[in-house]
């Protein structure tokens, strides 16, 4: 019996973004990235190909966090108290880019140099993100912006209570933004308005539209990005940018993944369990709409790359 | 197709009797087509109309039920491609393959059977096991061995028909699902599935293959089937999922019916667990898995779990006074609300900070702190009903509790309520709880 196949028809597309700036365009990476120039829902390559491939980034720190799990101490090692050499790590581990998270004790000194360190470690396209407090983002991401001018930097996190300075530094000197909102489809657009009314190229906007860990309001975060990407396609220009999110972040914190001992027996054995609380979550999200996904674990990094690999071979 | 309002208003009687409630027969089809009122409202209606609206309001994809001894797994009557527009109903069956050849069922059954996880006070467990026919010969066996250990549906394996039969035969009075038809035998199949009363599964190396088989078992008798599309990778067996239960949601009845998939199939326990999430979140009825392994176990079920919440009716957790980190008479007493997040969130900061704490959950209908204080339901009166409650006096010896600074405005309406204890007020978001008990409390 021969069925007819429906397929969705969109006017819409997601926009195409550029990550990191080679020496040809004006920066010193071996190479960038593309994300977006999405059509179809995630992965429906029947109705057209996937553009591009949805990239792996890995989080380290400028400083040695002191409240992550032992169990990435163990994988890590050495290299967490040197970004440079974390960065390297990362890349030999297979990330397709890095997301250097600065810290509250660094000045704007310690951040250039973290950052010039971490640029001259690896050829792969960087985000820097402050450590989340707005008179510290500022101070740090401007400096880091205008000694890394040209490079095509990630630079964040732009909220709804402070974007302005980052867009504004972002803008002066030819990085990009990531765009971060509470689980919301219209927050989500709204700070894409403000961000583009100051004159931002929206091509040069990363959404982090948050989500939550596997167990812990993934659901929520899921279902806001396939109604952002359904918004993209149907053609609402203020939804339509790549969206970049941080299972590493979100599941690395929850109680699965950060405690081995004092826990029910029926969550078994403690290093599968947090691998899969990051792959799963991670999987999932990039089949609701992720461009970007950031981990914490090597071995994770190993199977969600085989997810996405398997995800673009229909 | 499902109906639109004028359609069904056309197979109406159209006299506006109003004895449906409605004011006129329009406004009756209209909330027809919403399926917000069934059609035996209209004692008027005609057969043929009622065969037809019958018709096109029957659920786009079947609803399929295995029984075990007193243990049911249903899968089907889907309504929706995306969560949010709706809701799943029916959650992804995970049952656990055992192969006849193996000299250990009794006890990999009985360890997987009593596997019970608790995930927001909800208990978790197994649904059920599929029984495969390695060695033919010890299949009747090994069905009966399972069958020993456990009381839940069982999945039977078997590309032969007589195998699969004389397996059927040691389960009377069960609704097994038989794995499964192909197109090479699947006269015999349904056979087989008829006599035993059972459903069966029919896999198909396209679309075209499954709707052909569907329509020629259903017509041999057989109408609960399941389908078993397969798919090589990832993306491709995303992408047939995809179009089955959008061809469904269309009202396409030869491929309206549940997906079974078999990531177990896979090759690697890493592979197996990265497609058993996808089966989860994209469509699947029945997943059958070769390893039981309770790390993996547990994260399917909270996935699992998190998609099948209604978007509508977030998680909620039962209202109460929470433990954390073996707190003390003189550990302090922080107050949120019931919302699942919002709990969650406190939880972990409170957790990951090492301190003793109790949580007091105050009942605010489901809601995250601001919104509920909106909305009024997260006020003085309740936060005290909930100290006096739940025995938050006889545990502490402090008389106090710590309110979140989103409300920091009920402070003065909560010292009337609660006379005598001291009201102090944390942060605004959880994230900063660690900090403020290390200094302040």
């Amino acid at each position: 019996m021969p069925v007819e196949i429906p397929k969705d028809k969109w006017t819409g597309k997601v926009r195409t973004v550029t990550l990191g700036a080679t020496a040809a365009e004006g920066g010193t990476r071996t190479k960038s990235i593309v994300v977006g120039g999405d059509t179809t829902m995630p992965f429906m390559q029947f109705e057209a190909p996937t553009a591009h491939t949805p990239v792996i980034a890995i989080e380290i720190k400028s400083r040695k966090p002191d409240d992550w799990s032992s169990l990435l101490e163990e994988t890590w090692g050495s290299v967490m108290s040197d970004p440079a050499a974390w960065a390297k790590a990362a890349e030999a581990a297979g990330a397709d880019m890095i997301v250097l998270w600065l810290s509250l004790e660094d000045t704007a000194d310690d951040a250039m140099r973290a950052v010039k360190s971490v640029l001259a470690a690896t050829g792969l396209p960087l985000a820097v993100y402050g450590p989340g407090q707005v008179d510290k983002d500022n101070e740090l991401l401007v400096a880091v912006s205008e000694s890394a001018n040209g490079e095509k930097l990630l630079l964040g996190i732009c909220e709804d209570k402070n974007y302005r300075t980052i867009a504004a530094t972002s803008m002066a000197n030819g990085h990009l933004i990531t765009a971060r909102t509470a689980m919301d489809v219209n927050l989500a657009k709204q700070l894409n308005i403000l961000i583009s009314d100051m004159g931002l190229p929206l091509d040069r906007v990363i959404m982090d539209p948050t989500t939550g860990a596997l167990g812990y309001g993934m659901e929520y975060g899921y279902s806001v990005m396939e109604r952002l990407r359904l918004a993209a396609l149907q053609g609402d220009a203020m939804t339509q940018l790549p969206m970049m999110v941080t299972p590493g972040f979100e599941t690395w914190k929850t109680k699965e993944s950060k405690v081995g001992v004092g826990v029910p027996e029926a969550w078994g054995d403690w290093k599968e369990r947090a691998i899969h609380w990051e792959t799963l979550t991670a999987t999932a999200l990039l089949e609701s709409g992720a461009s970007i996904v950031v981990l914490r674990h090597p071995e994770s990094l190993k199977r969600v790359r085989t997810a996405i690999t398997e995800l673009m071979t229909a | 197709m499902a109906l639109s309002g004028i359609q069904i208003y056309k197979m109406l009687p159209q006299t506006n009797c109003k004895e449906c409630g409605f004011p006129t027969c329009l406004a009756f089809a209209m909330k027809l087509a919403a399926k917000q009122v069934e059609l035996s409202g209209c004692p008027y209606v005609s057969a043929e109309s009622k065969a037809k609206l019958a018709e096109s309001s029957a659920p786009p994809v079947r609803l399929i039920t295995l029984k075990g001894i007193g243990i049911d797994v249903k899968a089907g009557n889907e309504v929706c491609l995306y969560r949010h527009e709706k809701t799943f109903y029916n959650k992804s069956g995970l049952f656990v393959r055992i192969k006849s050849s193996q000299t250990d069922i009794a006890a990999q059954v009985a360890r997987a059977d009593a596997y019970k996880v608790t995930y927001v006070g909800i208990d978790f467990t197994v649904d059920g096991f599929a029984v495969e026919a390695d060695d033919p010969s010890k299949f009747a066996e090994a069905i009966k061995a399972v069958r020993a250990a456990t009381k839940r549906p069982l999945i039977l394996i078997s590309s032969d028909p007589a195998v699969l039969s004389a397996g059927a035969a040691v389960l009377p009075g069960e609704t097994p699902l038989l794995c499964g038809a192909t197109s090479a035998n699947w006269e015999a199949m349904a056979e087989v599935a008829k006599t035993a009363k059972a459903a069966l599964a029919i896999s198909g190396d396209s679309l075209d293959e499954l709707a052909d088989l569907t329509e020629k078992i259903k017509a041999k008798g057989v109408e609960d089937l399941v389908l078993a599309p397969g798919g090589k990778t990832m993306g491709g067996s995303l992408i047939l999922a995809t179009q089955i239960r959008r061809l469904a949601l269309k009202n396409f009845r030869a491929l309206g019916y549940p997906m079974l998939t078999m990531p177990g199939n896979a090759g690697s326990p890493e592979r197996e667990s990265l497609l058993a999430a996808q089966a989860i979140t994209k469509y699947a009825g029945f997943v059958v898995l070769d390893k039981f392994s309770p790390e993996l176990m547990y994260a399917l079920l909270v996935l699992r779990e998190n998609i099948y919440t209604d978007p509508q009716k977030p998680i909620q957790v039962t209202p109460g006074l929470f433990d954390i980190n073996n707190p003390k008479p003189e550990s302090p007493v922080l107050v949120t609300t019931n919302f699942s997040i919002t709990y969650f969130s406190v939880a972990n900061e409170v957790e990951g900070s090492g301190l003793p704490a109790r949580l007091l959950v105050v009942d605010a209908d489901g809601m995250s702190v601001l919104t509920a204080w909106a909305a009024g339901k997260f006020d003085a009166e309740r936060i005290a009903k909930a100290v006096k409650a739940f025995g938050v006096e006889a545990k502490t010896n402090k008389k106090q509790i710590v309110i979140p600074g989103h409300v920091a405005v009920l402070s003065g309406e909560l010292e009337e309520e609660l006379p005598g204890w001291e009201i102090r007020v944390g942060p605004r978001e959880a994230v900063d709880l660690p900090a403020f008990m290390k200094k302040a409390l």
